[in-house]
């Protein structure tokens, strides 16, 4: 168990890197608790990755310092580092039996047998891989050889960090769900540390703790799951995160007051602009977004039902806006009105939230 | 399920059958026509019944050469399989050094096989052959013409030269094909290299080593171009293989129905250690 510090971390996978591109992971500081629950979230190639491998040294970084506690582990092999690590397919020794595979970290280390097999049969009974012990491990389905995977990171009691690269690629769409309250129930049962790399929003949602959100290299945002719901510090995370995502709309703002094309718009952090940024975009959840006696006169153009709720995809002048309706609620018909909820909309400077 | 059924589907499948029929089973068949008659030429043929085969399984002459065949391919598999898996372990996976290393690997395989048995025929020789002079500089008396251990030396190092490569380009395509993340996750798990090889690397080259193995075992098993040029069959029959013997019994004797009845037990035993040898290395699958 250990706390993880990443200390102005930056990594290129080429030798020389010059440009700002060269770099795969952006200059970062990052500090992990002990036993939280976190994930990295971000679509394919921002670098969760090349952030995953580093912290579990399989990769060295290019500059900076890793530690674990405090001790500095930088130049660490993933074996000193006393890591477990889930890869996107499953990996698992073809010929040995369930049990043997669940056993191969702790034998590799010297362990005795006797306290092998205790740790093997428990980790086995909390997966309720109980039945397939002896069977060859190769015979398993998918979600079965995942199970050991995972399995072969939990048995060592004194692993530091347990990784999960986007372990649930290959597993059916009805056995994710069961897998991933799994993970939950493991997390909550022995309060190791763990990081799980995701694009996946309901994945990392579900999961974490704290969500890193990542995009091109950087980190955008650190928060949990309502953090990054109700207050998105860059109009990415709105995007990215939610379903719809944040609708993001050009506007000014004058003595203190957001203006989206001729409307006076309510935002709660608008005051705080100083005025000096080059783009400035309004954000506004479709949650937060209602229709109203007055306010923007906007034209329906599609509504799209959800279940629950209804997706109504309305416009102003060239501005699509998007809002979440409840089911069986009346849609106004012809020449509608919509009402942002202030408290939760935002101004953003350049794609930053202004604060 | 209702299976469809439609009998036009013979005219489709006829082609093939003729085309089977005309390159392999109609040349087969000659051979079992001579295998169970006798001639005495003019075309005329007479019942022999199981004769030739009898003559052949009870005759020292074919147990001698069936006996030096096995010798030869076990030394030759014993040799070729480890140490082509050796050098594939070895080659570097990325880099301008690969290709370097494959085209240096698929040179023995470029040559003709009767260029490989001339070339060894006059590198060892022990008077104006690099190889013989060498080993005789060394003070080791070495000649294959006339010694019998010096004579296998140099075919079955003339075979490991020729053929390694081939297992070597077979272990090294497995070795590429075994995904990063195998590697990974053996490093998390504080594998020492023999725990890598022995847990990813050999179970994941199952396949392309039970094909090396086979390929290898049939033809070490056939061996006669390279080994008639380099020995001719000697010193004495030392180096009469299989293939060397009929060749003599059909052409040089002209005894054809021996010599059919000795192919198509020659090919019945290639045939009975193929499948042994596929059975045992897929006993495991079955389970």
């Amino acid at each position: 168990m250990a706390k993880i510090t990443l200390q102005d971390i930056r990594h290129a996978y080429g030798p020389d890197p010059q440009r700002e591109e060269d770099w795969a992971l952006k200059k970062l500081t990052l500090e992990l608790k002990d036993g939280g629950a976190y994930a990295l979230l971000g679509p394919s190639g921002c670098g969760k990755t090349t952030l995953l491998n580093l912290i579990s040294g399989l990769l060295a970084p290019t500059e900076g310092r890793i530690l674990f506690d405090g001790t500095d582990i930088t130049d660490a092999s993933p074996e000193q580092r006393n890591i477990a690590q889930v890869f996107q397919f499953p990996v698992i020794y073809d010929t040995m039996t369930v049990y043997s595979n669940l056993a191969f970290p702790l034998r590799n280390r010297g362990i005795g047998e006797k306290e092998v097999d205790a740790r093997v049969r428990e980790i086995a009974h909390m997966l309720e891989l109980d039945a397939t012990l002896m069977k060859r491990a190769s015979g398993l389905t998918a979600d079965g050889k995942q199970k050991i995977s995972l399995g072969r990171g939990l048995v060592r009691s004194d692993v530091n960090v347990i990784m999960f690269d986007e372990p649930l690629t290959v597993i059916d769409p009805h056995l994710k769900w069961v897998l991933r309250s799994k993970l939950k129930e493991l997390h909550h049962r022995i309060r190791r540390t763990m990081i799980y790399v995701t694009h996946d929003q309901t994945e990392a949602l579900t999961f974490a703790e704290q969500v890193v959100v990542m995009k091109d290299g950087q980190i955008v945002q650190i928060g949990t799951p309502i953090e990054l719901f109700e207050r998105p510090q860059h109009t990415f995370v709105g995007h990215f995160i939610g379903s719809p995502g944040m609708n993001v709309l050009p506007c000014e703002v004058k003595g203190g007051k957001a203006i989206f094309a001729g409307n006076h718009v309510p935002a709660f952090n608008a005051a705080a602009y100083k005025g000096n940024g080059k783009t400035l975009e309004l954000g506004v959840r479709p949650e937060f977004v209602r229709f109203a006696g007055e306010g923007i006169p906007v034209d329906i153009v599609k509504v799209a039902d959800a279940g629950r709720y209804r997706i109504v995809e309305t416009r102003h002048q060239a501005h699509s806006i998007k809002l979440l309706v409840a089911e069986g609620a009346e849609l106004p018909s012809g020449q509608a009105r919509l009402h942002f909820d202030a408290d939760h909309t935002q101004i953003y400077e350049d794609g930053w939230m202004v604060s | 399920m209702n299976k469809t059924v439609n009998q036009k589907a013979w005219f489709f499948v006829l082609p093939v059958v003729l085309l089977v029929a005309f390159n392999a089973i109609i040349p087969l068949m000659t051979v079992v026509n001579f295998s169970v008659q006798e001639t005495f030429g003019d075309n005329m043929f007479f019942w022999a019944g199981v004769r030739w085969f009898e003559q052949v399984l009870q005759s020292e002459r074919f147990h001698a050469a069936l006996g030096r065949q096995i010798l030869f391919t076990a030394i030759v598999l014993l040799i070729e399989i480890p140490l082509g898996l050796a050098i594939a372990l070895t080659m570097p996976r990325k880099g301008p050094w690969v290709s370097v290393c494959l085209v240096l690997m698929a040179l023995p395989l470029l040559i003709p096989w009767n260029v490989v048995g001339a070339m060894w025929n006059i590198f060892a020789l022990p008077d104006i052959g690099l190889l013989g002079r060498l080993i005789n500089g060394l003070g080791i008396e070495y000649n294959y013409t006339r010694q019998i251990f010096s004579a296998w030396f140099t075919m079955v190092l003339m075979d490991v030269w020729h053929w390694t490569s081939l297992v070597v380009l077979l272990c090294y395509a497995g070795l590429v094909s075994i995904p990063d993340a195998y590697y990974q996750a053996a490093k998390v798990d504080g594998a020492r290299p023999w725990a890598v090889f022995r847990y990813i690397q050999l179970p994941k080259l199952k396949y392309v080593l039970t094909i090396a193995i086979l390929l290898r075992f049939m033809d070490s098993f056939m061996i006669y171009t390279e080994a008639v040029v380099l020995t001719g069959g000697g010193p004495g029959n030392a180096t009469t293989f299989l293939s060397i013997d009929l060749q003599k019994i059909a052409l040089g004797q002209f005894d054809l129905g021996p010599a059919g009845a000795m192919s198509i037990i020659y090919f019945l035993i290639i045939l009975f250690f193929s499948w042994l040898f596929y059975t045992l290395m897929m006993k495991d699958e079955a389970r």
